[in-house]
């Protein structure tokens, strides 16, 4: 179905070829994962089965790719729309119209398919994708999952033979997640749709892949092989893939299910042990919130919620979205305003602080890191960062450098891959070590390398008397660096108390080596390595 | 009978429908300063508007029109009362202090004596105009611009895009610039430059319109066929020209700033060169339209009511009917039969548009 031969793409103005010398197929029907770190060429790939590279982002490619017999040379991306769907990493930013029905109806205006056969194939989508509730709604109006698979119908009411997806669950909380997953599940299988879908969560998707396409970056090549092959030696791994190498099992498990059963004899070797979880130092109060009510127009977003956060912890807040976890965040650094209750930070209040001050008390990595940045370059960057905070010239750079080695200093932030320009507001952020510091959403695009260096930093910063507060969807980072855990839903705190008891017992929020390994209390396979050394 | 003809089956009427009964009101207010028959207009279209809107966001936009209607006169007035000279009238109703202007000013005249009559031609005048942005704001109501462009003839399809769009990244902007001016706190920065401020925000919509064009481009927009460039100059051409003669028409029959035959010929002319343009752009176009809004007897019906509100205004201005402009600015308004049964004909659509779908529960 779609056939990449020896495609080469180099963007203009650019020394290095973003893809080198890739070839592989993908047959009909398979659903193939598009692996590799943030900013090594995934996008550029996913954006070659259509032609947008190179006709719509200009640079060359050379060698041939060819999909469903076409050649991508000859036929621009709106001559490949009846062939394939595309959807974007951000659904919001693709949305053409404002209702959930003529969304879905807006390619097939385009190809001029009859208004009967239009009529039907929405209704047949909207029951598909189970949107038939939200047909009338306001795009704006839907919640993420929502959103998400409106734009996976809008690409496919053209009937494509191929789905493109750009991290279709890396924005959505785990049952959001689950939603889109199922739906893309019910396309492969039901409907034989062939689809190939970039993702970093491999916990989530991995189990459903029939092929990986891993893309290194920089001049290593391209490869492809069965998911259970390449996640012997995958570098990014998923935690149940990292439990089945420690545990020796082979075949290696790719789900949970395949996990726990293969896990009968770890469960009672580990049967009398406990995890060891060295408590966390806590010091005084940094951050606080009594009865804080805050709403926009006439909807509230936060219903008296009291909290308190000490120096030491990591705190991981959890719920859907939509929940109220930024409205918190953005009340404790004074950009919202409480109807009542009040908001402290590191002992002042945001709302009266000036700005100067204020950075001292709290720093916070926005939603849309880009927010963040003003600079022409990633180095101009670094070096106004450093002054805004007064800290020591090359602070900022330091920190970019241990987050994410590979940054070229002299692009434009806004060229940077998604992962890489979260990972440079965070070193903005961080460089001014507030002792309060507030992340929200700090893991969507970065890959389980950067994770990893972004779990040591924090852990690093609240052993030196920092605290930290960030809303994730993301449980496997919760599960490695939170203290704590605080699940929000609909306003409300419904549950505040220490990562394993909040985490380990909810079906949604449990990590998979909990899973795998329930009833016994471990969260991350660090802790399970680590239980069996003392062991043996 | 098929079903869109009947009266009471629940659809949503044809927001040109919707559009051309608001336009006719206009026209209708715009042919009198009679204080009674402007606030008969206004009760009209309220009442209509309060009987047929939905629960969209825009559906709201009636009582924004009110107000801004309401500011216009309260504008005019005040800005009478000041520059107010005694050419309307005697009755002084109060003195303001008058401010002594240079000599190049004469004839100018800042504060001093305001009478009656001059605040209450201004209180009027404004009047007028503030009755027909509230019946622009009607049309806002019941049919959002959105819908309407939407059923924009298929020669117009790629100028009805861009104004979708824009549409949406007008109100993006906003939200957009309000979120950069709070991440700059956290940058420990309190004076805004153009720099923090406008470049985000301009780099962010620049950003959004490059993946939207290739959302756009990926979804099969602009396969259109292939047709000569100079068939499609031609066409621009046409369609340009004929929007240009409607305007012209359109706005001579609102202000009487031209003779009528020659406004009404504008109008035809117009309307033809914009009717044979799309008729031949047509043809390369080579879209399909989902659900397409009817267009079927309440859509006549409600136009039909419009027209004979406007129809009667003017026959009765042309006429010279007594009753649409006053005597004098104190008398008490007449209330002339035929414009007053004319107006009231503007009712109709509370009834004959088709009432809106409710939610299945």
């Amino acid at each position: 179905m779609i056939e990449f031969d020896q495609v080469t793409v180099t963007y203009d103005g650019a020394r290095e070829p973003a893809l080198r010398d890739v070839s592989f197929t993908v047959p009909e029907g398979e659903l193939a994962l598009v692996i590799g770190r943030t900013g090594s060429g995934k996008s550029t790939l996913l954006r070659a089965i259509n032609g947008l590279v190179p006709h719509f982002t200009g640079g060359t490619l050379a060698g041939r790719v060819l999909v469903d017999g076409r050649d991508t040379r000859e036929y621009r991306p709106r001559d490949l729309a009846d062939v394939v769907g595309m959807v974007g990493q951000d659904p919001m930013a693709g949305f053409v119209t404002d209702t959930v029905e003529d969304e879905l109806a807006y390619s097939m205006e385009s190809l001029g398919v009859a208004p009967d056969v239009m009529r039907r194939r929405v209704e047949e989508t909207l029951d598909l994708l189970g949107l038939a509730d939200v047909r009338d709604r306001a795009l704006t109006s839907l919640s993420g999952g929502q959103r998400q698979r409106t734009a996976i119908g809008a690409a496919l009411t053209s009937h494509p033979a191929v789905l493109v997806l750009d991290e279709p669950t890396s924005a959505l909380d785990p049952q959001a997640a689950e939603e889109v997953l199922a739906a893309l599940q019910r396309l492969v299988h039901d409907l034989g749709v062939t689809v190939v879908m970039a993702e970093h969560r491999l916990e989530r998707v991995i189990q459903y892949a029939d092929r990986v396409i891993e893309v290194p970056g920089g001049a290593a090549a391209v490869s492809t092989g069965l998911p259970a092959d390449r996640m012997v030696t995958a570098p990014v791994a998923p935690p149940v893939v990292e439990l089945g190498r420690l545990a020796g099992w082979s075949p290696l498990p790719l789900s949970v299910r395949d996990a726990r059963r293969a896990a009968v004899a770890l469960r009672s070797q580990l049967d009398s042990a406990a995890p060891a979880r060295p408590l966390a130092a806590l010091g005084k109060e940094l951050g606080r919130c009594t009865d804080l009510v805050v709403g926009y127009g006439n909807v509230t977003a936060l219903r008296g919620v009291s909290l308190s956060i000490k120096a030491g912890e990591v705190v991981a807040l959890m719920g859907r979205n939509g929940a109220g976890k930024s409205t918190l965040l953005n009340s404790l650094v004074g950009i919202i305003t409480p109807r009542s209750g009040t908001a402290t930070a590191a002992g002042v209040d945001p709302r009266r602080t000036k700005p100067k001050r204020l950075v001292k008390a709290v720093g916070l990595v926005p939603q849309e890191p880009a927010d963040l940045l003003y600079a022409a370059t990633v180095a101009d960057e670094c070096g106004s960062a450093d002054s805004d905070f007064k800290v020591p010239a090359g602070s900022c750079r330091a920190l970019l450098e241990r987050l994410a080695p590979d940054v070229p200093l002299d692009m434009h932030p806004r060229d940077l891959s998604e992962g890489q320009r979260l990972c440079l507001a965070l070193a903005v952020v961080l460089c001014g070590a507030p002792p309060l510091l507030l992340l929200d959403e700090p893991t969507r695009g970065l890959d389980y390398g950067a994770k990893r260096r972004l779990v040591a930093i924090l852990r690093e910063l609240a052993a030196a008397g920092h605290a930290v507060v960030l809303s994730t969807h993301d449980v496997e980072m919760v599960a490695e660096v939170a203290t704590r855990v605080m699940v929000l839903a609909d306003g409300e705190l419904v549950s505040d108390g220490e990562t394993a008891e909040v985490i380990a017992g909810s079906p949604a929020f449990a990590p998979q080596v909990a899973k795998i390994l329930a009833p016994l209390p471990f969260l991350t396979v660090g802790e399970v390595a680590e239980a069996l050394d003392r062991a043996s | 009978m098929r079903a869109v003809h009947h009266l009471t089956l629940p659809r949503a009427l044809h927001p040109g429908a919707w559009w051309l009964w608001a336009l006719c009101m206009a026209v209708a207010a715009s042919r009198t300063r009679n204080p009674v028959l402007l606030v008969l207009i206004l009760a009209v279209t309220g009442f209509v508007v309060s009987a047929r809107r939905s629960d969209a966001p825009w559906a709201h936009s009636f009582a924004a029109f009110l107000k801004l209607g309401l500011l216009v006169i309260a504008v005019r007035v005040v800005l009478q009362a000041l520059l107010s000279t005694r050419s309307q009238g005697n009755t002084l109703l109060f003195t303001l202090p008058q401010i002594p202007l240079p000599d190049w000013a004469a004839g100018v005249k800042l504060g001093g004596d305001v009478t009656a009559e001059a605040l209450v031609t201004a209180l009027y005048d404004g009047g007028q105009l503030a009755v027909m942005l509230c019946c622009v704001g009607a049309a806002n109501a019941l049919a959002s611009p959105r819908r309407l462009l939407k059923s924009l003839p298929g020669a117009l399809y790629e100028m009805g895009v861009a104004c979708v769009v824009a549409l949406t990244f007008a109100p993006q902007l906003v939200t957009d610039g309000r979120r950069v001016r709070a991440a700059r706190r956290l940058r420990g920065r309190t004076r805004a430059s153009f720099r923090t401020t406008a470049m985000p925000v301009l780099e962010g919509a620049l950003d959004r319109s490059v993946e939207l064009a290739a959302a756009m481009d990926s979804r099969g927009y602009g396969r259109t066929a292939q047709a000569p460039r100079a068939q499609r100059r031609l066409t621009a051409l046409c369609v340009l020209l004929g929007l240009l003669g409607i305007l012209l028409g359109v706005y001579a029959l609102l202000t009487d700033a031209m003779a009528f035959p020659f406004a009404a010929g504008a109008l035809a002319a117009g309307v033809l060169l914009a009717v044979a343009a799309m008729a031949v752009g047509r043809q390369r176009v080579s879209r399909t339209r989902y659900r397409p809004d009817p267009w079927a007897l309440p859509e006549w019906l409600v136009v039909a009511a419009g027209a004979l509100a406007a129809g009667a205004m003017v026959i009765a201005a042309v006429r010279g009917v007594n009753g649409l402009l006053l005597a004098g600015p104190l008398v008490v308004p007449p209330v002339p039969v035929l414009p007053v049964v004319g107006v009231l004909i503007g009712l109709v659509p509370a009834i004959a548009a088709p009432p809106l779908r409710k939610a299945v529960a």
